[in-house]
């Protein structure tokens, strides 16, 4: 294990932001740490970075004991949403600053920022200050900075927040393919659970201090330990007192099936290749998502009676007291 | 480059409004004291009063704004980074002798550091009450200047230097310092342009005896009172170029320390 949080609690005045968590995280993986905004999961990633100090617990990194070490020991590299650039220095200053002040000789330093340069497409860019680059190349000038001084993790706080959804995707996407030739052990926060299912090879799922699940994505979409990680991960609807996705429900036409409940199709809203089917169960809008041809094939229209099942093997989980809401809950953010 | 209509009118008020209340006058400064030809400019100057006034003033100017650098910066910092109680009180305070009527500090040192001085401190017509007089009254200078810059500085790029490894020191050094450069650099101007020009201050607690605490201002004073006026306009020339060469250096000082890092 990389990096080992045991026990870690945090308040800030009567805030808990953390309370007594615990994650081990594997070397040489990329980890996201998911939970919506205030959650805790920042204050994890500065704590472990040795920016921010825990209450009680220990942080270990690479087997060694660091919880009371300052964060320019603890050999962690670490890139903020809003880049932190050193403004008034070249890119290629940004990037030799680690080596710099570590006094490595002038050549070396030369070298090893050309090769980053590379590696983050900025060769061209060099000699530019960090205000005359896009968001996208700003962070990529911090995340080459960060990786200088070869740390023994990567630490990234919502490296992509702060820039538009194009240059997000396109950006996530690079840093999965940075990962795999860098291989170095990294973590990541995110609110976007996109995000953190298409980059991660784990996912931490951190609420209100806690952590509610640790898993790879297909462990977490396709078994959630509860409703919280179940409505987080995806778009959910109610049937019954179960929790189910969109697309785990199943609609037949008529009313014969005896497992099944009956209801009435409310509504039928297309958007693209999908069909989001509402229908009405006298007490509940229970929501089906399908593809067009599926659609087509069930041949039902808006006040057609249908049968409504979860398709088996689906992943259900039991809604704990909470009151029927609207037929399609759009994941937290 | 051409210029759009409005710019062009902005240009022409701004260079209008300049030329009225600072170049017009500073010229006729310079021709008033050209006037007496430069043999006469030099005797003005190099007399042994006025280069003992000049030496003193610029040299207690310069002092002033290098303590002025150190403690400024080092105030405005406690300000902005600490919370202490009497914070709200200290902030308010700092502005006193920018607010305060020369004379008026010129009283309040003169009873406290007088001959009647309460705390048994005495240094009436002394250089060190010009050099106390300098120190009151240019005090919140660079301390106001720096404080808004420090307020609105980035601290996760701190956070980013300390996790590549750098020490408190080497972060204020390289990310800090260069980013506060500019304003320093602003307020050391004021503090020397205003250290240069006082007069009300240290009057009363200076003596201004010759050749020992008179000061420019004072120089230039009795010139005129003496019906002097070619002399006094040769100090006041030569004060202005020494305060035009200190606002470049700083200036050049300034700009190397920005680009450092």
């Amino acid at each position: 294990m990389s990096i080992e949080v045991t026990g870690v609690s945090k308040r800030f005045g009567d805030f808990v932001a953390l309370e007594d968590v615990s994650v081990s995280i594997p070397s040489g993986q990329l980890t996201a740490l998911l939970g919506p905004s205030g959650g805790g999961k920042s204050t994890l990633l500065r704590i472990i970075a040795g920016l921010e100090w825990a209450d009680a617990g220990t942080i270990g990194i690479e087997g060694l004991d660091a919880t009371a070490l300052p964060a320019r020991k603890r050999g962690v590299g670490f890139v903020f949403q809003h880049y932190a650039a050193f403004k008034h220095l070249s890119v290629r200053r940004n990037v030799a600053f680690g080596l710099e002040i570590r006094k490595r000789p002038k050549d070396e330093i030369r070298r090893r920022v050309d090769e980053l340069l590379a590696l983050v497409h900025l060769e061209q860019f060099a000699d530019r200050l960090p205000a005359q680059l896009s968001g996208g190349q700003r962070q990529r000038m911090a995340l080459a900075r960060a990786l200088a001084v070869e740390p023994k993790v990567l630490l990234l706080d919502e490296p992509f927040g702060a820039l538009d959804a194009k240059v997000r995707k396109e950006l996530r996407e690079w840093l999965r393919r940075l990962h795999d030739e860098v291989h170095v052990t990294t973590v990541f926060v995110t609110h976007d659970q996109e995000e953190a299912l298409e980059v991660a090879d784990e996912i931490v799922v951190i609420n209100e201090g806690r952590v509610e699940q640790i898993g790879s994505p297909d462990q977490l979409y396709d078994s959630p330990a509860n409703d919280f990680v179940m409505r987080f991960l995806g778009p959910v609807t109610q049937l019954g007192s179960e929790l189910v996705r969109p697309h785990d429900v199943a609609l037949a036409p008529g009313a014969d099936d005896p497992d099944a409940v009956a209801g009435r199709v409310a509504r039928v809203v297309r958007v693209g290749f999908e069909v989001r089917v509402e229908v009405s169960t006298g007490e509940q809008v229970v929501l089906a998502t399908m593809t067009r041809t599926e659609f087509f094939r069930l041949g039902v229209d808006v006040g057609a009676t249908v049968s409504v099942r979860v398709v088996p093997g689906a992943p259900v989980v039991p809604v704990l007291g909470s009151p029927v809401r609207s037929a399609l809950e759009v994941p937290a953010r | 480059m051409r210029l759009t209509r409005a710019s062009g009118l902005g240009l022409g008020v701004a260079m209008l409004w300049f030329s009225l209340l600072v170049l017009i006058p500073l010229a006729a400064v310079v021709a008033t004291a050209a006037a007496g030809g430069w043999d006469g400019f030099w005797q003005a100057v190099t007399n042994e009063q006025t280069a003992a006034a000049i030496r003193l003033t610029v040299g207690t100017a310069l002092l002033v704004t290098v303590v002025n650098v150190v403690m400024g910066t080092l105030i405005a910092w406690v300000l902005v980074r600490d919370r202490f109680p009497g914070q709200r009180a200290l902030e308010v305070l700092i502005d006193v002798p920018f607010a305060l009527p020369t004379i008026v500090a010129g009283l309040v040192l003169l009873s406290l550091y007088g001959p009647d001085s309460p705390l048994g401190v005495d240094i009436a017509n002394t250089r060190a009450a010009v050099f106390l007089a300098f120190l009151f009254v240019t005090l919140p200078f660079v301390v106001r200047t720096v404080q808004p810059v420090l307020a609105e500085l980035d601290r996760e790029v701190e956070e980013a230097a300390a996790s590549l490894g750098a020490s408190r020191l080497t972060t204020f050094r390289r990310i800090i310092l260069p980013a506060l450069a500019p304003a320093i650099a602003a307020g050391a101007a004021l503090s020397f342009a205003r250290g240069v020009s006082e007069y009300g201050s240290l009057v009363l607690l200076s003596g201004n005896l010759p050749r020992r605490t008179e000061v420019t201002s004072v120089r230039i004073l009795s010139s005129i009172e003496n019906d002097n006026l070619d002399n006094a306009a040769a100090v006041a020339t030569v004060l202005l170029a020494v305060s035009f060469a200190v606002i470049v250096a700083l200036d050049v000082i300034q700009r190397r320390v920005g680009r450092r890092g």
